[in-house]
């Protein structure tokens, strides 16, 4: 009986006792998990601030773009033929960030392959110039700049246009790539309302040639400057709304006895809803000149639909009237364009177009081909 | 009267201060989106789920582990994709594995400043992931701003896919 009640005595003291342990050793284990806890969350924050986001902190970066285009082409007028295969661009650009405020950007670009005396290419600067921000909404640009005019001269990346050369309006009236050395004030506002204010170097052809005038801020005349202003809504999804007017103050920079100054205007818009997109742009000059040259303009009217985000066509019809050179004024040169845009990639573009144009445009009738990447 | 347009210029520019494109700091849109916020949890991205976030960049996926908030069936994410040349950061909060806010928090490109107005931004609410991660409905874009607005487009997208694993593992356990 006294051996029965020491075990009882005995086995509840143990119970007693391991369980003020067990209580313990929770305690512990309570304690470790907290710390584990802490540390696990100290190492989550070193992961967050390090590695993965170095690669997109470097402050200098490049890019670029390039197309090769293939020209099969015919014209009944002067019977004679352009079939010829030219990497037409190949640029790259460089970048770098000073600091979150101030900024460099650069494109450098080798038209036609091959640049030098007697050879097809050039190599051209279209932009080195210094960004500024002043504010959120606000900066301020100085150097080499494209003027913002249009609507391929500022975006004209491959992949971003439809058919394998640029527009003629484009190309003639605008003049794109149109580049000029300056500085830019821009700002833009939660409306959707953004603007641009340039004075630049302006163009030099006292014959009112305008795509001959660019200087390309090469040893550029500076005797008269241009000054350029645009107003831009894309307040509305899918909605670009635009105008630029640009003064040249005189394209002959004072080598003729009367300035020939010259005032474009520009608008277009754009309208993209559900993969259909319509565009129209009309450019006009007026040159204060005794000659044909005197009104020089152009429209653009271009209907695209993208089936998928790999497939799209496009048909497009532009003309225009102009100063071809010193003596030959063509006026009424139409072209109409229909093709296809294939992206394997969303950055590579595989292009196929076929141009019909009137016999004042050269009559020059047959198919482009062309791939574009850009990254 | 040149230099007296360049001063006007100037004198306007510079009358507004200095400052980054910085919209709002993560930390605080991700307090906003919480009565009482959570402590923050990592997804690692690897196997056939960095395979998907690949196929939606349409690029090598930089990062191993993405950082988020979550209580019940609401997640937060900031996530970053470059535009042109430079990252977007975006905060995206998803409920019931639907978008209900998408925010543009820092955006540091030169073009395409349109993507971070509510006027775009709002067409991203209410929109769910599809079985072949797209949206459920189609972005208008923006002429000119290409490329900012697919860099969006790909955040909801990589948001929903995110959401849509660790809500799967929530309930597998």
């Amino acid at each position: 009986m006294t051996l029965r009640k020491t075990l009882i005595a005995a086995t509840i003291a143990t119970t007693l006792t391991s369980t003020g342990s067990f209580a313990a050793d929770l305690d512990s284990l309570q304690k470790q998990i907290d710390e584990l806890k802490a540390e696990n969350s100290q190492i989550l924050a070193n992961l967050e601030s390090t590695s993965d986001s170095t690669s997109y902190s470097s402050a200098t970066t490049i890019g670029g773009y390039g197309e090769l285009h293939y020209n099969n082409l015919s014209s009944d007028l002067n019977n004679s033929d352009k079939k010829e295969i030219d990497f037409h661009r190949f640029v790259l650009f460089f970048a770098h960030e000073f600091n979150d405020n101030i900024r460099f950007f650069s494109e450098l670009e080798l038209e036609h392959s091959v640049a030098g005396e007697g050879q097809n290419g050039e190599v051209e600067l279209e932009q080195a110039y210094i960004e500024f921000d002043t504010s959120d909404t606000a900066n301020i640009k100085a150097g080499v700049f494209l003027i913002p005019v249009g609507i391929i001269n500022e975006t004209h990346e491959p992949p971003t246009f439809y058919g394998v050369e640029r527009n003629n309006v484009e190309k003639y009236i605008i003049p794109a790539t149109w580049w000029e050395g300056g500085v830019m004030y821009s700002a833009n506002s939660a409306s959707g309302i953004s603007y641009d204010l340039a004075i630049t170097s302006g163009l030099y052809n006292a014959d009112g040639v305008i795509r001959s005038g660019r200087q390309k801020v090469s040893n550029a005349v500076a005797d008269a400057l241009a000054y350029t202003a645009r107003v831009k809504y894309t307040g509305i999804t899918g909605l670009e709304l635009a105008g630029t007017a640009q003064y040249q103050s005189d394209l002959a920079q004072g080598t003729t006895a009367d300035e020939v100054s010259a005032v474009l205007l520009e608008a277009h818009v754009r309208y993209t809803i559900s993969g259909f997109t319509a565009t129209a742009l009309y450019a006009d000059w007026n040159v204060d000149i005794n000659t044909t040259a005197d009104s020089q303009n152009g429209f653009l009217v271009e209907a695209s639909y993208k089936f998928t985000d790999k497939i799209g066509v496009f048909a497009r019809q532009t003309e225009i009237d102009y100063q071809k050179d010193a003596t030959t004024f063509v006026e009424g040169a139409a072209q109409t364009d229909v093709g296809i845009n294939y992206w394997p990639h969303e950055d590579v573009v595989i292009k196929a177009d076929y141009q019909m144009q009137n016999d004042d445009a050269g009559d020059f009738d047959g198919f482009n081909v062309g791939i574009g990447y850009q990254f | 009267m040149i230099y007296k347009i360049l001063f006007t210029c100037l004198i306007i520019a510079t009358a507004n201060s200095f400052a980054k494109g910085t919209y709002q700091q993560p930390a605080e849109f991700v307090a906003e989106a919480f009565k009482q916020q959570p402590e923050p949890q990592v997804i690692w991205v690897k196997g056939e789920l960095r395979e998907q976030i690949e196929n939606i960049l349409q690029h090598k996926n930089l990062s191993k582990r993405v950082r988020y908030w979550k209580n019940e069936s609401r997640s937060v994410w900031i996530l970053e994709e470059i535009g042109k040349k430079k990252p977007i950061t975006v905060g995206i909060v998803i409920d019931d594995n639907k978008i209900s806010r998408l925010k543009v928090l820092v955006f540091r490109e030169t073009r395409g400043w349109e993507v971070r107005y509510p006027f775009f931004t709002q067409q991203f609410n209410k929109l769910t992931l599809n079985s072949d991660n797209s949206l459920s409905e189609t972005i208008d874009g923006i002429s000119g701003a290409t490329l900012s607005v697919r860099a969006l487009e790909k955040l909801a997208r990589i948001a929903l896919l995110l959401n849509k694993t660790v809500q799967s593992q929530v309930s597998s356990k």
